[in-house]
């Protein structure tokens, strides 16, 4: 382990202290020492160039799937993380919606054993709510806090019984983390292959209304007022949920919300040609509800930026589109595609910066995502500049499933530092 | 001039000459099935296979006749299950059909796209002959075709469509077609059998059959699929039958010389009354006709033949 790293001359954007200035950073001991204009460091040191970089807190992504254990022929703890530290990721949560089911301790910790031994990044789980997450019972919360999950989710799910939602919520009070919940309506989105609209209509496909996640997201407000538990939205779509989360946060309700690069960069119109990498959960909506995500996300009423990367196997994804699994992956280009809400001057660069490193390390209540003295050195070195073309052969998850594919981005991730040990994206692909 | 396409896909993605020319090229075609020996030579050597994963007797012999009737090598094969449940994809059966060295592949699926998987990844042509709930272009076109031979035309005439307008793949068809020839399309059906959105494709929906057939020169009437009742589509057929249900009465609010057509099969006493199908205003039979002469034209234009 490098004792002590230098990172010279970067534009040092931290929102969670409001830094946002070009100087040096200095790290020792897996941690981080100094941050000044110019420092200068005696003895030996590795210097790391960062002038007309970014230098960031190390992104964490609220939502992936690791499918390890279960699913290992779409993506290992192993392959999940470097597509992960490529994406310039530090931290990843990691969805409990592996085979078996991350609901009980032993679960929990094979995930952080595996990420301890073959991990490329943090790995944080995420606990189910309830057993099996059928929905039905509630899983030993107490004993997956205990054992490392930093959230609770039955992602790839609802929770539909609204009692047992409110139980949950209520329960997860005690540890207090957050529950994070599919807001999906599972007999109005039943058999639907993708948004319902103009499109499914043209394509002959079933539809899923936006009220499948409207409806959900109004209940989880209403339960989180009457819980006053910790309530996390997840992959937020359409307009009609931007509406009732900022509503609700006006009236001071405490919930917070997450969407994914796809819903503010593309369409259902991307469905056309029947391509299954477009098939998503929630599904793509339309060009009115694109620009409400982007509202949402411009005016702080969504606060986090996750990837929901879902990685499904080629011959999976080469098939019927009813056929063919929900999801896509996103942990290597989330960062480039949230960069061009910046270049389109929706966001500004520190406000970005935020909704991907402070505010989700807010909301599952961890101390990271900020460069703080004293604080673990996980740092991510962005080239802004820089562009690149997404090539399904360098992808480092297993899967390729991206409807991005052949897209020209700016914004390459140069390296991070994790945990004060220096990984350059150059040096991990081999270039 | 041919067409454009190495498949048919789509009556969406044609334009109205293609359209044009496949009709007319039909209508050479429609007087070799009246011959004593009906067949001609034009396909001869080339392969053309019925993929049939849906059941279908109407559509997979009509293109079975008009294959042989061109005198190619038709080969059928039918499949009740999805490629997916059978275990190998869908894309891997083409790829051994193809490897028989096919020229014209047939596709009947039920999921909307699966022609497209096929169309990609071959070079055999590729026809749709349904696909889930998004398009049926063969019988779109012979729709097209009975309505240009008894109307003499297709531009300015009022055109009803009746029925389950949300999972018909012949009301697309039918809707792309008679839009792109000029014709005024109006929709009839309970709301929960209108898609989403459908407005935008010019049309009128309206939910009462009698306002939509006043002055209409053409009903096309969809089958009702009996398998969706009791999924909340409709409370009962008999409503059904009594709210939407094409009798005597209500053809008199039509034109005169109206024209009444089915892609069949038919429920009698639900979409049709038996006096309205059978009777003298019902093209139903003439359009399985046409089928034959329309398909032997697609199989002619895309098979690559100079005429």
């Amino acid at each position: 382990m490098t004792e002590r790293i230098l990172i010279q001359g970067g534009r040092i954007i931290d929102p969670a202290a409001g830094r946002d200035a070009v100087g040096d950073l200095l790290i020792e001991e897996g941690v981080i020492r100094e941050i000044g204009p110019r420092l200068s460091v005696k003895g030996s040191c590795q210097k790391i160039d960062a002038a007309g970089k970014l230098v960031v807190p190390g992104l964490i992504d609220l939502h992936s799937h690791l499918r390890e254990p279960g699913f290992e022929y779409k993506e290992t703890v192993a392959t999940a993380t470097a597509a992960a530290a490529a994406g310039g990721f530090t931290t990843i949560c990691a969805m409990p919606n592996t085979n078996p089911i991350n609901d009980n301790q032993s679960v929990t910790e094979f995930i952080l054993e595996r990420a301890k031994a073959e991990g490329k990044v943090h790995v944080l789980p995420v606990g189910a709510i309830t057993k099996g997450s059928k929905g039905e019972e509630l899983a030993e919360i107490g004993e997956l806090v205990a054992a490392g999950c930093v959230a609770l989710s039955d992602d790839g799910r609802p929770v539909m019984n609204s009692e047992l939602m409110r139980r949950a919520m209520e329960y997860a009070k005690i540890f207090d983390v957050p529950v994070i919940d599919h807001c999906e309506d599972l007999n109005l989105s039943a058999g639907g292959v993708m948004f319902e609209g103009e499109v499914s209509t043209a394509l002959g496909l079933k539809g899923i209304p936006a009220a499948s996640e409207t409806v959900m997201v109004a209940r989880d407000i209403a339960l989180a007022e009457l819980t006053g538990a910790k309530v996390h939205l997840a992959h937020i779509s359409c307009g009609g949920s931007v509406h009732l989360i900022r509503e609700a946060k006006r009236r001071g309700i405490a919930v917070t919300a997450e969407t994914c690069p796809h819903y503010f960069t593309l369409t259902d119109d991307r469905v056309r040609g029947f391509d299954a990498n477009a098939k998503m959960k929630p599904p793509l909506a339309t060009r009115r509800d694109l620009e409400e995500i982007r509202a949402g996300l411009a005016d702080g009423t969504i606060d986090a930026i996750a990837t929901d990367h879902a990685p499904h196997a080629a011959q999976e994804k080469e098939c019927e589109i009813d056929h063919a699994p929900f999801g896509i992956i996103g942990l290597e280009t989330a960062f480039s595609l949230s960069l061009m809400l910046v270049e389109e001057g929706l966001l500004t660069l520190p406000a970005l910066i935020q909704k991907m490193t402070e505010n989700p390390a807010r909301i599952i209540g961890k101390k990271i995502g900020q460069l703080g003295i004293g604080d673990r050195a996980d740092v991510t070195l962005i080239d802004p500049a820089a562009e690149w073309v997404v090539d399904a052969g360098h992808f480092k998850s297993k899967s390729k499933n991206s409807p991005f594919i052949g897209w020209k981005m700016k914004g390459r991730i140069a390296g991070i530092v994790l945990s004060g040990v220096w990984k350059s994206a150059d040096a991990e692909a081999g270039r | 001039m041919g067409l454009k396409r190495k498949d048919i896909l789509a009556i969406a993605e044609m334009e109205k000459e293609e359209i044009e020319l496949i009709l007319q090229t039909a209508e050479s075609f429609k007087e070799v099935s009246t011959r004593e020996i009906k067949k001609v030579p034009t396909l001869r050597g080339k392969t053309v296979v019925n993929l049939f994963f849906e059941p279908s007797t109407r559509t997979r012999t009509s293109f079975e006749l008009a294959a042989k009737r061109l005198s190619a090598d038709v080969i059928n094969i039918s499949t009740s299950s999805s490629s997916v449940v059978k275990g190998e994809t869908l894309l891997d059966t083409a790829r051994n059909i193809e490897a028989m060295q096919s020229d014209i592949i047939i596709l009947r699926h039920a999921s909307s796209g699966a022609p497209y998987i096929l169309a990609r990844a071959l070079r055999s042509a590729v026809i749709n002959a349904g696909d889930g709930s998004h398009e049926h272009p063969s019988q779109g076109l012979l729709d097209l075709y009975t309505i240009k031979e008894k109307k003499g035309g297709i531009q300015g005439l009022k055109v009803v469509i009746v029925g389950d307008v949300l999972h018909s793949r012949v009301a697309r068809s039918d809707i792309h077609g008679l839009k792109k020839l000029g014709a005024e399309v109006h929709l009839a059906g309970p709301p929960t059998m209108i898609p989403l959105g459908i407005e935008q494709w010019g049309v009128k929906v309206h939910y009462r059959l009698e306002e939509a057939i006043a002055g209409a020169d053409v009903i096309i009437l969809l089958r009702l699929q009996l398998e969706r009742q009791g999924k909340g589509y409709l409370p009962t057929l008999r409503e059904y039958a009594q709210l939407y249900g094409l009798n005597s009465k209500r053809v008199a609010l039509a034109n005169n010389g109206v024209l009444v057509m089915h892609p069949g099969p038919i429920n009698r006493g639900v979409e049709v009354t038996p006096e309205v199908a059978d009777g003298l205003s019902s093209v139903i039979l003439e359009q399985v006709t046409n089928g034959v002469a329309v398909r032997m034209a697609l199989l002619y234009l895309l098979s690559g033949e100079k005429s």
